[in-house]
């Protein structure tokens, strides 16, 4: 019995949410007294490695194999779940991130596991072994049991924290048989924007909606999210319109996050909208209309035009930080 | 080309979510159901890529009798076909089994789910179709192209996209991009009460989840509002009081 966690690489380099991941793995490891060990797959240096063992990684095994430097789906789940296998783990945890929703439930199959995926906290303990996921878009959450022997659990980006807990981490090579037809899928090209906080796991986050009236305001979203470190996003009117991608759009068809901070800024809230950010630590909504939903859920609220509001609060911003 | 899509029936997306008997069941009262939205963007693509005599399209949905409303809303929209595995979805390992037990030894060239049903926000459906058939399973998709046996496919990835290529069969959760939703139009959903819709019996498969609870989020305290001419008090709040910035 052990602990496996999925350690995700962009560039040779972990992100927040990595270590947040092996922080929830390893306060599992603890409940069930047993050792975390960590999984990397790709080009990781050893230097960068050895960081997982800060955050509870006693282990680390190292994939490097020239077929799965990126990343390819199957390959992967088979990989990890034959990692689990050897190393005895029973409960597989990895970031519920766009990668990680597309192995999580390969290997829930291969290990013939439950899946709780968009966990936000640690299983119970008091017998079941349940975890609290979200459901509904945000609208609530549903404690799900996971049954089976084995059990795979995506934890959501901010949901539970980095939290340090240093041990040494002894790095091993893995190597695991890979076939053919797990390489089905060919990467052709890789487009990051490194300029910008990515949206999913951004722990502050601008978003705007109709109310800014064209795609030629956005310069002030733009500016508030920089001075900030914030990501941008939309509202669903505001991608439909092409004004903004959808990659942007956040709410109960669009993405669903969960940051520390979330300005609003001529977003109403209708219940697809709060749906996708209910769950946003702080909320602070910027509207001309009193009557908008949105400040029934906010924690601190403007009532007054966007176009006056957000200059002010960019120089107030600027005084702020000196 | 035959594509298989798979949809779900999810509460309207204006449903107020409630609970009954303890919070431990779903409230279905006075709820309206549609096709997950995700998979009528599943749907809508199917069709655009069998147009014209290209191919089917066959969706199928676990589910029991009262679904069919929903499947015949996707036989308007433009589906050729439905199946309904007749069982309640139990959960996301138990739908996925059923319907890789369909799809196996039929010469489906393409399968499309959503990217997750907004009911339970799985997105597990497609790839653990992908394990149990053992084919290649693409997660959230946003572009998807077919030239013969090769696909080039657009993914989202965080703070970006990666373009990949697949030959050969495979599953892919669609999202936001792949196509706009299609709306039926009268002639569609006239010729949706007579195309077929055929039921069949579900296998047995493990189970490895269970719900044994909901919570609604904590409701928020009231908002605190600040003038619009004092900005700074609201960067001084977030910093002092929220601790967020």
């Amino acid at each position: 019995m052990s602990v496996l966690v999925y350690v995700e690489q962009a560039e040779g380099k972990f992100k927040k949410s990595v270590f947040e991941a092996v922080s929830y793995a390893k306060a599992i490891a603890d409940q069930q007294s047993t050792n975390l060990t960590a999984i990397s797959i790709g080009d990781v240096a050893d230097s960068e490695l050895k960081e997982l063992g800060k955050y509870g990684a006693s282990k680390v095994l190292n994939v490097s194999a020239d077929q799965l430097k990126t990343f390819v789906n199957q390959a992967y789940a088979s990989v990890i779940a034959a990692a689990a296998e050897k190393e005895g783990a029973d409960i597989v945890v990895l970031s519920n991130s766009f990668s990680g929703k597309g192995l999580a439930p390969r290997i829930a199959v291969k290990l013939k596991a439950g899946l709780a995926d968009g966990a936000v906290d640690l299983p119970s303990t008091d017998g079941k072994f349940a975890v609290k996921k979200t459901a509904f878009s945000g609208k609530a959450f549903a404690i799900t049991e996971l049954t089976s022997a084995n059990k795979v659990i995506a934890l959501n980006p901010n949901a539970f924290g980095v939290k340090e807990n240093a041990t040494d981490a002894a790095i091993e090579t893995f190597t695991a048989d890979v076939k053919q037809s797990d390489l089905g899928t060919v990467i052709k090209e890789i487009v990051r924007a490194t300029d910008k906080v990515s949206l999913p796991d951004a722990e502050l986050v601008v978003s705007a909606g109709r109310g800014l009236k064209g795609p030629e305001n956005w310069g002030m979203i733009e500016e508030l999210a920089g001075l900030l470190g914030a990501a941008t996003a939309c509202s669903k009117p505001v991608s439909d319109a092409d004004w903004r991608p959808h990659s942007e759009h956040v709410g109960q068809t669009g993405i669903a996050i969960s940051p520390n901070l979330y300005i609003a800024i001529g977003i109403s809230g209708a219940i697809q909208h709060l749906a996708g950010v209910s769950s946003s630590k702080v909320i602070v909504v910027i509207n001309k209309d009193p009557e908008a939903p949105f400040f029934k859920v906010a924690d601190y609220g403007i009532v007054g035009d966007a176009f006056e509001v957000v200059p002010k609060l960019i120089e107030a911003l600027k005084a702020h930080k000196g | 080309m035959k594509i298989l899509v798979c949809i779900s029936n999810v509460p309207d997306t204006t449903t107020k979510i409630t609970f009954t008997n303890d919070n431990t069941e779903f409230n279905t009262a006075g709820v309206q159901y549609i096709v997950n939205p995700y998979d009528e963007i599943a749907l809508s693509r199917a069709i655009e890529l069998t147009e014209g005599g290209k191919g089917t399209v066959t969706v199928i949905n676990v589910g029991e009798a009262a679904n069919d409303p929903t499947i015949r809303k996707a036989l308007a929209i433009g589906a050729d076909d439905a199946i309904r595995v007749n069982a309640a979805p139990r959960d996301a390992y138990f739908v996925a089994k059923q319907i890789a037990e369909y799809a196996k030894g039929k010469d489906f060239n393409l399968i499309l789910t959503g990217r997750e049903s907004i009911d339970y926000n799985g997105n597990q459906v497609a790839a653990m179709v992908g394990e149990f058939l053992d084919i290649p399973s693409v997660s959230i998709i946003k572009k998807l192209a077919i030239d013969g046996d090769t696909a080039t496919i657009e993914r989202e990835i965080e703070g970006g996209k990666e373009v990949l290529t697949v030959s050969g069969k495979f599953i892919a959760s669609c999202a936001e991009g792949v196509a706009e939703p299609k709306i039926p139009n009268m002639r569609g959903i006239m010729s949706a009460r007579t195309k077929p819709l055929n039921v069949v019996d579900a296998v047995d498969a493990e189970e490895v989840t269970k719900v044994i609870k909901y919570e609604t989020p904590a409701p928020r305290g009231t908002v605190k509002l600040i003038p619009a001419d004092q900005t700074e008090s609201l960067i001084d709040l977030l910093h002092s009081e929220a601790k967020v910035i």
